[in-house]
């Protein structure tokens, strides 16, 4: 009867709250985005008073590359759309193949998808990296492959799987008699399939998918590492053009976790809504 | 393949099915003419809803044949949508399409099973929810819809389909005692009207007046079959007197 149980603090000791997808619930508050915003503010501020009058405070330093880091927060945002979208569309026929009727299809969707499901996403980002072309040659023509390309294609390869797996786990999840009553009326397969089940399924996808999107649009710093010129790395670059002051990377770095704060929480907010509507309704 | 109204339209016989390793239908055969309503009743777990399910092909079978209008349900070869055109099933858990009205659930197998024209499609499902009468709900959820409503709109939506037969699985069981006569109300007329019907039921006043025929199973095997008059006051097995004695 009494099962042991964890007592622990500590988030990292307790089990995971899995979703559909068997993800972390991501749970955003506003009080997170107001603490990075305050460390952004106090350092890039309460630091000057004892700083080096030579050197430049930091908050103007912060601003004078804002910009800059702008910019490279719109490439990650550009990168995470796109790997969401690529890594969508492919895993969602990577989902329906785990249900076909073909047994070798299934296996191999099955397979691929544990596959670049269990890897981790750095791994999958550097082979993305290193084992691609830097060009592609189809018949006359030349494709160049730059870095950003492939690390668009590194990351949409986790994505594809999660995604993959979204979809089996919804069209698990509807009741068998959806697809006998359909049946039994007739409908061919590819009828039942995208006429009754796969409508009801959207509304169940459609929480973890936003959940993904979240975790890809923070992943997409890992690209920093393989040098494209995103966020991080445009980061990087502005603190060693500042002669490597300490006292800048507190401002630096809250500044861009705040940015991931201010684009991540509303997409938090709405997954919460939509899991909360839906739940009611069905 | 000639059928004739004067054979059996559904016509089992010797059906042997398994799941895995345990047998539950162990030889049923069973006839039904044209027009007439069969009852099959029996325990929980006796294989009732395993038998009508082999007869639109939802279960395989083992061994056996399954004759509707002539045509071997038990061959590897069979088109099962043929077969299902002719063969309307309403279930327990009513079933419906929870993401279209009641209207569309009716209309969706006639325009895409059937490819028939939007206009006459809809005329007959209007029809149909007047019939089953639901006139008003038309263009509402299942999940805006009592147990009761949502089963008759079931019942309409197999109807679309004009089947020659009908299998019902204990379509009351998961209603309120308040809602369940309108439903057999329902089936009744629908009987009236000389459709074929296989019906599990546990409502035994019901299958006393609108059977033809009735058919106790127990453990895979029918044990007695007669009229409704000589099951209910004349049964022979003592497992059927059990069963009665216990229900009625
Ligand atoms: N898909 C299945 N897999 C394995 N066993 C099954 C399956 N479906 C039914 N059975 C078994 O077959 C037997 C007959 O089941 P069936 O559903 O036909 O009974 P029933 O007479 O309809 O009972 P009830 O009145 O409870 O609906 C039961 O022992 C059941 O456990
Ligand atoms: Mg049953």
């Amino acid at each position: 009867m009494n099962k042991p149980e964890y007592k622990t603090d500590l988030p990292v000791m307790l089990p995971p709250k899995a979703g559909v997808n068997g993800s972390f619930d991501f749970n955003l508050k506003p009080w997170h985005g107001l603490f990075l915003l305050g460390i952004c503010v106090l350092t890039s501020t309460a630091a000057y008073t004892q700083a080096d009058p030579v050197k430049a405070p930091p908050f103007e330093v912060l601003l004078r590359w804002m910009p800059l880091l702008l910019k490279g927060f719109m490439f990650n945002l550009i990168i995470s759309v796109s790997a969401m979208g690529i890594g969508t569309l492919v895993g969602a026929a990577l989902g329906l193949g785990q249900i076909s009727l073909h047994p070798w299809l299934r296996k191999v969707s099955w397979f691929v998808t544990q596959f670049f499901r269990n890897s981790p996403w750095l791994v999958l980002l550097f082979f993305a990296m290193f084992l691609l072309p830097f060009e592609l040659k189809i018949g006359g023509y030349t494709i160049p492959l730059p870095d950003w390309l492939k690390a668009i294609i590194g990351l949409s390869l986790p994505v594809m799987a999660n995604v993959s797996e979204i979809v089996r786990g919804a069209i698990a999840s509807l009741p068998s008699g959806q697809w006998e009553a359909a049946e039994s009326l007739a409908f061919t397969r590819t009828q039942v399939l995208w006429r009754i089940i796969l409508p009801q399924c959207v509304k169940r996808m459609l929480p973890p998918w936003m959940n993904l999107y979240s975790i890809l649009t923070m992943a997409t710093v890992l690209a920093s590492i393989v040098g494209v010129s995103e966020v991080m790395t445009l980061t990087g670059q502005a603190l060693s053009a500042e002669d490597g002051r300490t006292d800048l990377l507190l401002p630096f770095y809250s500044f861009i976790l705040f940015l991931f704060f201010i684009y991540c929480y509303p997409i938090a907010r709405w997954t919460v809504y939509l899991e909360q509507k839906f739940a009611v309704k069905t | 393949m000639t059928w004739s109204e004067d054979q059996p339209m559904v016509s089992i016989k010797n059906l042997h099915k398994s799941f895995g390793e345990l047998e539950v239908i162990k030889g049923v055969s069973l006839d039904v003419m044209k027009g007439e309503v069969i009852c099959i009743i029996g325990p929980s777990g006796s294989g009732k809803s395993t038998i009508i399910r082999c007869v639109n092909a939802l279960n395989d079978i083992q061994e056996g044949s399954i004759m509707v209008e002539g045509q071997e349900v038990n061959d590897p070869d069979l088109d099962k949508r043929e077969l299902r055109k002719k063969v309307g099933m309403v279930f327990q858990q009513y079933n419906l399409f929870p993401h279209k009205t009641a209207l569309e659930n009716i209309m969706m197998a006639p325009l895409l099973v059937l490819k028939q024209d939007k206009e006459s499609v809809e005329k007959l499902a209007r029809q149909l929810v007047k019939k089953v009468r639901l006139e008003g709900k038309e263009d509402s959820y299942p999940g805006e819809l009592s147990g009761g409503q949502q089963q008759r709109v079931a019942i309409a939506r197999s109807l679309a389909m004009s089947p020659d037969v009908m299998l019902f699985d204990e379509v009351t069981a998961a209603l309120d005692p308040e809602t369940v006569n309108e439903v057999l109300l329902t089936i009744k007329e629908l009987a009236e009207d000389g459709m074929t019907c296989i019906l599990v039921t546990h409502e035994m006043g019901f299958a006393r007046e609108v059977a033809d025929h009735i058919y106790f199973t127990d453990k895979g095997v029918i044990v007695e079959h007669g009229s409704p008059a000589t099951f209910f006051d004349d049964a022979k097995d003592p497992r059927t007197k059990e069963f009665l004695s216990q229900i009625l």
